[in-house]
């Protein structure tokens, strides 16, 4: 066997290191990564994939490991993915979520991975995607995901799940925030945490008001959950929700959404690869330069210069259209 | 589309302190060297930082520690390492720690010690200088 059929190997076997080895090769893009996935997918498709997503401050990691506990407790095997903001400024990031879930590092049937948004556009939504088929290639029955939802990567990143959690808290001027990052449409559920508070019931009101007010009424109503996650308070109903929308995606709706994601990703790979293999040979023959000299002094525009570049090199395939 | 590999840092305060103001000021200025910081907060088990290195497959420890317990508890975490077969990661500590302790936790593999007073621009320095990037 080479090396990264070992390696995966270990994954299916659920050998941590394994698949912390594996995680870092696909998130780097490392040579072996695309041959690391594809020996995983067939292995995955089995768990249960939750997005918790929010503003900051809403108590999402405290939440994550109640649920997590709870999850244990009814016998799952669970896999964290855990995203936080790359600084603009150092490209580092400070990935601070496992303070709230420490006490399950030492549960085997546990896995948690930090990662970074890595300010790649589109990039942290397909590294966290890969880190989630990894944990799930490795037997874990659920794969949560979490990220906070400022930003449209966040959003993107809440795709890859098929049950999306969205938690807010009162007083954090969450129902406005909320609508702008278009966490309204995706949530299959949302929760006020922090409980304890006062307002709660008014969140709640509104959160339910807002719902009603979606034109776009699957039979699915997304369900308002209290919860107060420092006291572990909620986890149980929570939990029962998740399931019963699980069960409801299982009737039906998982097998379209599905086939929408699977058909989305394996265009996303068609455009990258293509992408990727016609600027490198622009490169190459130092044709990239000088027609980004002629588009700056105005003598052609980005889409005439794409379309008469193109027209070399994709002699086979019809020019698009709308363009 | 490829990231650029950044360099992993976890950041532990094993044992009993309580006080993490130097652990965070170092985890900051890690993160404007450009690294990805993995902070696990107080009260560490060395079995908690053994652990949390091996799932977020770190290039390098910073073990943080006010407490005295350094005897007692480094040794420990890097048998942990050694088993989980972590042996190629970086690992300093800093804090209070008594000199005449130094060349002990040297010969357990603590990489070096550093005192309070520190300045963060040594311990970045050092980082970039000691960690092996192709593991």
């Amino acid at each position: 066997m080479t090396k990264i059929e070992e390696l995966i190997d270990g994954v299916l076997k659920g050998d941590r290191r394994s698949i912390a080895k594996t995680i870092t090769i696909i998130e780097n893009n490392l040579p072996e990564a695309q041959k690391a996935l594809s020996l995983l997918y067939p292995h995955t498709g089995g768990a249960h994939i939750i997005g918790v997503t929010g503003p900051t401050g809403s108590g999402k990691s405290t939440l994550i490991h109640k649920l997590a506990g709870e999850l244990r407790r009814r016998g799952k095997t669970v896999g964290v993915v855990a995203v936080d903001p790359t600084s603009p400024f150092s490209g580092g990031a400070f990935l601070g979520d496992r303070v709230r879930m420490q006490e399950l590092s030492t549960d085997e049937g546990v896995f948690i991975r930090s990662m970074a948004t890595r300010n790649t556009p589109g990039g942290v939504a397909k590294a966290t995607k890969d880190a989630v088929k990894v944990l799930d290639a490795s037997g874990k029955g659920v794969v949560i995901v979490e990220a906070v939802g400022a930003g449209q990567s966040e959003v993107e990143i809440m795709k890859i799940a098929q049950t999306i959690v969205v938690v807010l808290a009162p007083g954090l001027g969450d129902d406005i925030q909320a609508i702008k990052a278009g966490l309204m449409e995706i949530g299959d559920i949302f929760v006020v945490n922090k409980a304890d508070r006062e307002n709660v019931n008014k969140a709640v009101v509104d959160i339910e008001a807002m719902l009603d007010m979606n034109p776009d009424k699957e039979k699915w109503r997304p369900p308002v959950v209290m919860t107060t996650a420092i006291a572990g308070e909620g986890t149980t109903e929570l939990l029962d929700k998740i399931d019963e929308h699980r069960k409801y995606l299982e009737a039906g709706a998982i097998e379209i959404r599905r086939r929408e994601r699977t058909e989305a990703e394996l265009v996303e790979v068609i455009k990258e690869k293509v992408a990727e293999s016609v600027v490198e040979d622009l490169k190459r023959k130092g044709e990239l330069e000088e027609v980004v000299r002629k588009i700056l002094s105005r003598e052609t525009d980005p889409y005439s210069a794409a379309d008469m570049l193109l027209a070399k090199r994709l002699k086979v395939l019809k020019r698009p259209s709308h363009v | 589309m490829s990231s650029q590999k950044r360099i992993r840092i976890l950041v532990a305060k094993p044992g009993l302190d309580s006080h993490d103001r130097g652990a965070k000021v170092i985890a900051r200025a890690f993160r404007d060297a450009g690294m990805e910081v993995i902070y696990t907060g107080l009260r560490q088990t060395p079995e908690q930082v053994a652990e949390t290195a091996l799932q977020e497959d770190v290039d390098v420890i910073a073990l943080s520690i006010l407490s005295g317990a350094h005897l007692a508890l480094f040794p420990r975490i890097m048998e942990l390492l050694k088993q989980k077969g972590l042996d190629d990661v970086l690992v300093f500590a800093g804090g209070i720690i008594p000199k005449e302790d130094v060349p002990r936790l040297k010969e357990i593999g603590i990489a070096e010690v550093f005192g309070p007073g520190t300045r963060t621009e040594t311990l970045v320095k050092f980082v970039q200088e000691n960690v092996l990037k192709g593991k």
